[in-house]
């Protein structure tokens, strides 16, 4: 299985952000969405970034005007990027290993989604169920 | 968009199911299984057979796996499920024809295309798609009169999933083994004059990604007419690969690559045929002949690196080998084919979608009353049961639709327009009761023959059989 997999029944929709825009925009839109993290584009809609609820609860801790700092003042600049033939297992473990939630799919230049530690867990687990499904209908029908 | 009355058994919630696979079944299961609602539920599959891939993709010598056919026949007993064989949509039906008479319409045709290698030579003669040769051996009644050249003594199938053991494995069995399966006549007899000695399995990566799972490729070990080999040098783990099963042992990847060692120091034992393993070789070109005949195919030496997110992928290097052979199938992956009406993202081979709703890729917001489930919805990847908790998924979200009233709006809900249309646009549709007369007639040949069943592989030889 690999991210595209994923993608598919995902959606390709990203919610993105503009860097200058403030905190307080952003926890709006992440409120709004019910979602954990914002890919962080300019104009061309390039990829410069990802703005995750962490970054923002680290500054809160020890700056109480949080809300008016931008989004390029928090945002991670250094990305892990997938790619949608990246394996989603390979994915899962750079994930946890490093202690990330949230992947943008990039493709051919363009960003294409997102995936998140969640998504990895229910597609990992829907292989699972299917694999158990299918080896009990097996083992039933092999009872004399 | 109107809000829809309660689903009674009067006024039940009509759902169009397009495919008689695996995931159709499992949702349709799901949804007839729904309390306080009551839905019906038509199935179409433009062949006259239903099960799909279960009939048609799981090789002859797999019978135990087509055991969940048995829950399929269950399923299908539902008061409130109707099968509609031979009856193609964009054919037999038009996707207005659908929209008057359901409330949803859910598309779970699977993914029925091979992807290409996108290399020189693809299309000489003698170099197929594997899926033509799975349809074929399976007795699809699409691919019955195609022809494989069997003459040829080395054979090449490209990739390492377990459609591309399927093929090398079915090429290796002998005629004997062949027989006491459900592997279509006309491939039987012709697979019995096979004049094919060498198979060569060819992967691009090394022996902890291949795609094959381990008791596909245990099985490669055990053939009766065929020993089995791979080169020492190919099964080594790279030191990228033995990094990262340190980091994150598996069990399965471990045994996968202990099988594959245990391969390559195995010493022929003298059978007919032998199944050559390849791994880190990458196909740069199909070498033809002055008259256009595959004769050869060059295999380019690839190295595995690490992509940022951490999948190891290969990358051809410019140590080049030709390697003869007159047939080749490539297995390299698979596709969905677009529906007519129907959004298609092109580059993924699917219907893009949330959670079972096909999107329109413009807005992208939810197509009122439209889902996928199985191959078509997420891409080919899974076993038959992983389509269960995938069709789950589908069937949650029409439900939940269906309860806020987003639901087509139908002209004609009333079971019987739908089956009047279909009776006059296809006077010869197989109904389930159809199906379950031709499975008994089929198993009875087989039983004649000491086989699962004879399979009719022909529609005119269905009609005939129902005296039609």
């Amino acid at each position: 299985m690999n991210i595209a997999h994923v993608l598919a029944r995902k959606g390709t929709k990203v919610v993105t952000i503009r860097p200058e825009q403030a905190i307080r925009e952003a926890l709006t839109v992440l409120a709004e969405h019910n979602i954990g993290a914002l890919v962080v584009v300019d104009e061309g809609c390039k990829s410069l970034g990802i703005l995750s609820e962490r970054d923002i609860v680290r500054e809160a801790a020890r700056n109480e005007r949080v809300f008016a700092r931008t989004v390029a003042e928090l945002m991670t600049r250094d990305v892990i990027v997938g790619a949608p033939e990246d394996d989603l297992r390979s994915v899962g473990h750079t994930m946890s290993e490093r202690r990330i939630r949230h992947v943008p799919v990039m493709d051919k230049g363009c960003l294409v989604g997102i995936v998140s530690i969640g998504d990895v867990v229910k597609a990992e687990r829907d292989q699972y169920k299917g694999e158990v499904d299918t080896l009990q209908i097996q083992l039933i029908e092999d009872r004399p | 968009m109107t809000r829809a009355p309660i689903r009674t058994p009067d006024r039940p919630l009509r759902v169009a199911i397009i495919g008689a696979g695996p995931a159709g079944y499992y949702a349709a299961d799901h949804l007839l299984r729904q309390d306080g609602l009551t839905v019906s539920v038509d199935m179409f599959d433009r062949l006259p057979t239903p099960y799909g891939l279960v009939r048609f993709g799981v090789a002859p010598d797999h019978q135990k796996i087509k055991t969940v056919t048995a829950a399929f026949d269950k399923v299908a007993a539902h008061p409130r499920f109707r099968f509609y064989g031979f009856v193609e949509l964009g054919k037999d039906l038009a996707p207005a024809d659908l929209r008057e008479n359901y409330h949803q319409i859910l598309y779970a045709t699977g993914a029925q295309t091979d992807r290409r290698m996108g290399i020189p030579g693809e299309d000489l003669r003698g170099s197929h798609p594997a899926t033509e040769f799975v349809a074929w051996y399976n007795g699809h009644p699409d691919y019955v009169d195609y022809q494989f050249d069997l003459e040829q003594e080395r054979v090449a199938v490209v990739g390492v999933g377990n459609v591309a053991v399927d093929v090398a494995r079915v090429l290796c069995r002998s005629a004997a083994e062949l027989a006491t399966t459900d592997i279509a006549d006309d491939a039987l007899a012709a697979l019995r004059g096979s004049r094919v000695r060498e198979v060569y399995l060819l992967g691009r990566r090394g022996p902890a990604q291949a795609a094959f799972t381990n008791p596909e490729i245990k099985e490669l070990g055990e053939l009766a007419d065929a020993d089995v080999t791979a080169r020492p040098d190919e099964v080594e783990l790279d030191p990228l690969s033995r990094a990262e099963l340190e980091r994150s042992p598996d069990r399965a990847t471990t045994k996968k690559v202990e099988i594959l060692q245990g391969y390559a120091l195995r010493k022929p034992r003298g059978k007919p045929r032998t199944l050559v393993i390849r791994l880190l070789v990458s196909p740069v070109e199909l070498v033809g002949d002055a008259t256009g005949r595959v004769v050869a195919i060059r295999l380019a030496r690839t190295e595995l690196y690490a992509t940022p997110a951490g999948t190891l992928q290969a990358c051809p290097t410019d140590r080049v080998e030709e390697l003869p052979v007159g047939l080749v199938f490539r297995s390299v992956g698979y596709r969905g084919v677009p529906l007519p009406g129907v959004p298609f993202h092109d580059r993924w081979g699917v219907i893009l979608n949330e959670k079972g709703r096909v999107l329109d890729p413009d807005s992208p917001q939810p197509v009122v009353g439209e889902y996928a489930a199985g191959w078509i919805k997420r891409g080919p990847t899974g076993v038959i049961g992983t389509n269960k908790p995938d069709a789950a998924e589908t069937v949650t979200a029409m439900l939940e639709d269906a309860a806020r009233g987003a639901v087509l709006t139908p002209a004609h809900p009333e079971p019987a327009a739908a089956e009047a249309l279909v009776r006059q646009r296809q006077p010869n549709c197989f109904s389930y009761a159809d199906w379950l007369r031709l499975n008994e007639q089929e198993v009875a040949r087989g039983r004649a023959a000491g086989r699962p069943r004879v399979k009719f592989t022909r529609v005119e030889e269905m009609l005939a059989a129902l005296g039609r």
